[in-house]
């Protein structure tokens, strides 16, 4: 189970985070930045998994942005690792060619928010198709 | 405009803190905001209650606090419109979490919503539940979530898959409801609804046992011929990632599959072949399908055995090993980890790998592969596996030696063939990473080399040798001092060599010089400088020539400000001066450690490692649970004696002055009970100073508890002076006092104080002869009473001593009443050893407490 899902950019700047498990605000706090320090002095050539107090971390950074999602000692990392990057994929095909500015601006509007909660849900896979969550958020989009 | 009002718009305030150049001015701006929307809340603003709304949220984003704004999350969700709802809903999971109150409000909203004609907002509203609800909304929604199962919008039928997913998480108990609706869903053709069908199956079967059952009789069958039809399926292009059809589908299938199959046979042959298929035919030179191959592989692991299956698993893992992708390298380390248990064999053939990874840079891989070398010894590679591992030591990363240290340390014990392969890695790794050794290893390492009599004069060689090399690591400083004051004499006479050693000269005042060095040293702590001190009391005795040198050092410590060194100093100064001729006989070689019960006694500290194999010389016997409470005691264990509960030191003493042993020998098994350091301790404490209850402190270097129990303190009592007397005067044991040794056992009067008398009478069981009974009298010689009256005794190991209880415990004065207390005792060593007690017996006089303590020697000796 994912129990949380951070975006954080290279200074620390939380764009987005969302939490599965109950935590209070300065626990949460206390995690961003802890996971923040983790990831962000990782080289390039280790693994993209990292342990974290009692779970796991698993993180790819693309350009300024790193995607950090906690799951359980005993989830499978490689499946999460194309987890994350399906979501890039769908946050690219809404934005084309999404940069950091992209999500700060639109992140309670349907995009990136929205995208999360049709693509995850109580911290488990919803859909696996790219191109059913595209549509859906279509669907939404009309009813603004 | 004001541009703080609540007219702005989002992007305009985003913008305004975007340009903040300080966070003062950040803190400003959200603070006027935060200001203006409260006024609105206030107000009961409607119209911009949705954009406030989405600026708190990214005000909360920031990291304020934003509680102010929970109300009206509730009443946009409570608004009829769905643009309302849906920041509603947001606002709803980002600023709150279950274990808020308000929450509960929420959940008459919620039902209506998901009662919703409207399937967006049912959609929404099964969004935040799935994502928040606590076990209260959880329980009154559930019916709802439950008819939402069958649906006809399958993108509801997915959200309430996953919305039910939480709320059996929440409560376990409904979990029975959700069988049926779950059953149905797995037949999906739905990827959407299939996958989150096959999340809740999963996720019921951990929760549920009744639901596992069921599923494995009934849908296995299916599961399996889903993922074949996956498996074979054409090139699908909506679901389509790296030439695999829908990847998470297939690593969730085999999920469930490993769930269902684990501990049943039947279940585990239903998917035999798939399983197969799939570890043969997916690709791996992509994340996608690596990422299958390693469910397939977990999945293998954990199911009923099949050996062709296994092989094939221990194949991939061995493959992606040597794949040039440190995630892929992670992965199989950890798999590996799991397949030691099921086919050591296999994973050994890739020992070398694994050693490889050990070396990595990356810190993450380095762990896992430490933790999976040290399941892979065993007897037949511990040699080279330690000698590899050593050599990384020395070029490891200060965070990674101490794991390291650890590790090789724990092998080393453990596999160790012969003992002087133990003592040469011990002193290598002493020497590399001293520092991080912990006490209970050094403390090992000394009782084996007290134990390898024939290796002593070689240890004590090369422990000079390696403290003239680095004198940094503390540890090896302790040990060194140890041996180079218990054989000085060995590395003197270059006694004992082995053919591998060089001869090396050594003159007395060198091996003076190192000692003095360790407790001149400014890093040296408090228990190296004692083991220093009293190192060099043992070579002033065996080099007679240093003698004068050794005390001006010893006399250096005489004002020190921390207590021991003092304490130490000031005594073996007076025993080089005054005490010549008890000298050598205090400081004698010292009787060799008894490995057994010292290791018994860490085996309940050390952590549980997967022992593949019987170790020889240097085994620990684990699961031996010795009382904790008496270190002591064990350390001067005189019999191999199931443990008897602890009884205090001093019964030892009096062993030895009861039983007349002789000092000891050097005999590699010799028990001889000679006085170890602490008895020594005491008896100076007798001799030179007042007795000093200081002397309790003493730490006992070879004990592993450093706090040491009231079992010295009671040694004190032995300053009664007929004993003294007899320990100064050459160890002759006290006199037993006359007693009749005819077959009719006579009483005796155990104990007698100005106050207190007390007497034994004895009977024995016919045909028992082992066991006493004993009929004990008090009487009150005084002229008070004594209350509260109790009376407690304690022998050494090998009795066994079981009392009753007593008759009362008033005792009136004057002898005018008596208590009487029955005592049963059985003698392990009848006819050899006779008896002997040692009593505590307190009692209140006029409210005051009074304690009395004893020993009773004069018990008849064929008892």
């Amino acid at each position: 189970m994912i129990r949380f899902i951070l975006l954080q950019n290279r200074q620390g700047k939380t764009r987005l985070a969302k939490y599965y498990v109950p935590l209070e605000d300065s626990e949460k706090h206390k995690v961003e930045y802890e996971v923040h320090r983790l990831v962000v002095n990782r080289d390039p050539k280790f693994t993209n998994f990292v342990e974290f107090r009692t779970h796991k971390v698993i993180y790819r950074r693309y350009a300024g942005l790193f995607f950090s999602l906690c799951v359980d000692i005993t989830d499978n990392e490689l499946a999460y690792l194309e987890c994350i990057h399906l979501f890039v994929e769908i946050l690219d095909h809404f934005f084309s060619n999404v940069c950091e500015l992209d999500l700060v601006f639109n992140f309670h509007k349907v995009l990136v928010y929205l995208i999360l909660d049709e693509f995850i849900l109580a911290g488990e896979l919803q859909e696996t198709s790219k191109r059913a969550i595209i549509e859906r958020m279509g669907e939404l989009e009309k009813l603004e | 405009m004001n541009p703080f009002s609540s007219g702005t718009r989002l992007r305009d305030m985003i913008r305004a803190i975007r340009a903040c150049k300080t966070a003062a001015e950040e803190r400003a701006v959200v603070r006027k905001e935060c200001a203006a929307i409260r006024a609105a809340i206030n107000e009961n603003d409607q119209d911009y209650r949705h954009r406030n709304l989405a600026k708190l949220m990214f005000i909360h984003m920031l990291g304020y606090p934003t509680h102010f704004g929970q109300m009206e999350c509730l009443k946009l969700i409570a608004s009829p419109g769905f643009p309302e709802k849906r920041i509603g809903y947001l606002g709803l999971m980002l600023l709150l979490d279950e274990r808020q109150e308000v929450l509960m409000l929420v959940t008459n909203s919620v039902k209506q919503d998901l009662n919703h004609t409207n399937q967006y907002i049912v959609g929404l509203a099964l969004c935040a539940l799935g994502n928040i609800c606590s076990a209260e909304m959880a329980r009154d929604l559930a019916p709802e979530v439950e008819r939402l199962l069958q649906f006809r919008d399958p993108n509801i039928r997915k959200k309430a898959a996953l919305c039910s997913i939480r709320i059996i998480k929440k409560v376990p108990d409904l979990a029975e409801n959700f069988i049926n609706p779950v059953a149905a869903l797995l037949k999906e053709k739905h990827h959407g609804v299939l996958i989150t069908g096959i999340q809740l199956c999963t996720d019921l079967c951990k929760v549920s046992p009744e639901a596992l059952e069921y599923f494995r009789k009934k849908c296995t069958d299916g599961l399996v011929r889903t993922l074949r039809d996956l498996v074979n399926s054409p090139y699908a292009p909506e679901y389509d990632i790296a030439g695999i059809t829908d990847p998470f589908l297939h690593i969730r299938l085999l999920k469930l599959l490993r769930v269902l199959g684990q501990g049943d046979a039947d279940a585990s042959d239903a998917m035999n072949d798939i399983l197969a298929q799939v570890a043969t035919k997916t690709e791996s030179n992509k994340n996608a399908g690596n990422a299958i191959l390693y469910e397939c592989v977990e999945t293998i692991m954990s199911i009923e055995d099949n050996g062709g299956l296994r092989v094939l698993a221990i194949n991939i893992l061995g493959r992606f090993l040597s794949n040039r992708d440190n995630n892929i390298r992670y992965v199989a380390l950890n798999m590996l980890m799991r397949a030691i248990t099921v086919d050591a064999q296999a994973v050994q053939r890739h020992r070398s790998t694994i050693l490889e990874c050990v070396k990595d840079s990356d810190a993450s891989i380095r762990k896992r592969a430490l933790e999976l070398v040290y399941l892979l010894v065993n007897e037949s590679n511990v040699k080279p596996l330690t000698k590899e591992l050593v050599d990384y030591l020395e070029v490891s990363d200060q965070d990674f030696k101490g794991d390291l240290t650890a590790k090789i340390c724990s092998i080393i014990e453990k596999f160790s063939p012969e003992k002087i392969w133990y003592i040469d890695q011990m002193l290598k790794v002493l020497t590399e990473a001293g520092n991080f050794v912990k006490d209970e290893v050094w403390h090992a390492l000394v009782v084996v080399i007290s134990n390898a009599s024939d290796l002593h004069g070689y240890t004590v060689r090369a422990l000079f040798r390696a403290l003239q090399t680095t004198a940094e690591q503390e540890s090896l400083v302790r040990v060194a001092v140890w041996c180079i004051g218990e054989y000085g004499d060995l590395l003197v006479n270059n006694a004992g060599m082995l053919n591998v050693e060089d001869p090396i000269t050594v003159t007395e005042s060198d091996a003076v010089d190192v000692v003095e060095s360790a407790i001149k040293r400014h890093a040296s702590d408090l228990t190296t400088k004692s083991m220093a001190l009293i190192a060099l009391l043992k070579l002033s005795s065996r080099f007679p020539s240093c003698s004068g040198r050794i005390k001006d050092i010893v006399v250096q410590h005489k004002g020190s400000l921390v207590l021991e060194l003092q304490q130490r100093s000031l005594e073996f100064n007076s025993i080089i001066e005054k005490h010549q001729n008890i000298r050598s006989a205090l400081v004698e070689r010292m009787p060799v450690l008894d490995e057994a019960s010292f290791g018994g006694r860490r085996a309940s500290s050390l952590p549980n490692t997967v022992s593949t194999s019987n170790g020889t010389a240097v085994k620990l016997p684990n699961g031996v649970a010795k009382p904790s409470a008496a270190p002591l005691v064990d350390l001067l264990d005189l019999s191999d004696d199931v443990p008897a509960p602890s009884s205090s030191g001093g019964d030892f003493l009096q062993d030895l002055l009861g039983v007349d042993l002789a000092p000891a020998t050097q005999s590699g098994t010799s028990q001889a009970p000679k006085a170890g350091t602490d008895v020594l301790l005491d008896l100076l404490s007798i001799g030179s100073n007042p007795a000093q209850d200081n002397s309790v402190s003493t730490p006992d270097i070879l004990s592993s508890a450093q706090d040491h129990k009231p079992a010295i303190a009671s040694l004190d009592v032995l300053a009664a002076p007929s004993n003294m007397m007899d320990l100064l005067d050459g160890f002759t044991p006290a006199p037993p006092k006359p007693a009749n040794n005819g077959p009719a056992y006579p009483s005796i009067v155990a104990f007698e104080s100005s106050s207190l008398r007390l007497t034994f009478n004895f009977s024995k069981q016919p045909g028992n002869p082992q066991t006493t009974t004993i009929s004990g009298t008090f009487t009150n010689l005084s002229s008070n009473v004594f209350t509260d009256f109790v009376f407690q005794a304690a022998v050494p190991k090998f009795l066994q001593l079981h009392l009753d209880p007593a008759s009362g415990n008033s005792l009136p004065a004057s002898g005018n009443g008596t208590i009487t207390q029955s005592l049963k005792v059985t003698n392990s060593q009848h006819g050899k050893k006779p008896l002997v007690m040692r009593l505590r017996i307190a009692y209140k006089v006029d409210g005051k407490d009074v304690l009395e303590e004893g020993q009773i020697n004069n018990f008849p000796r064929d008892l």
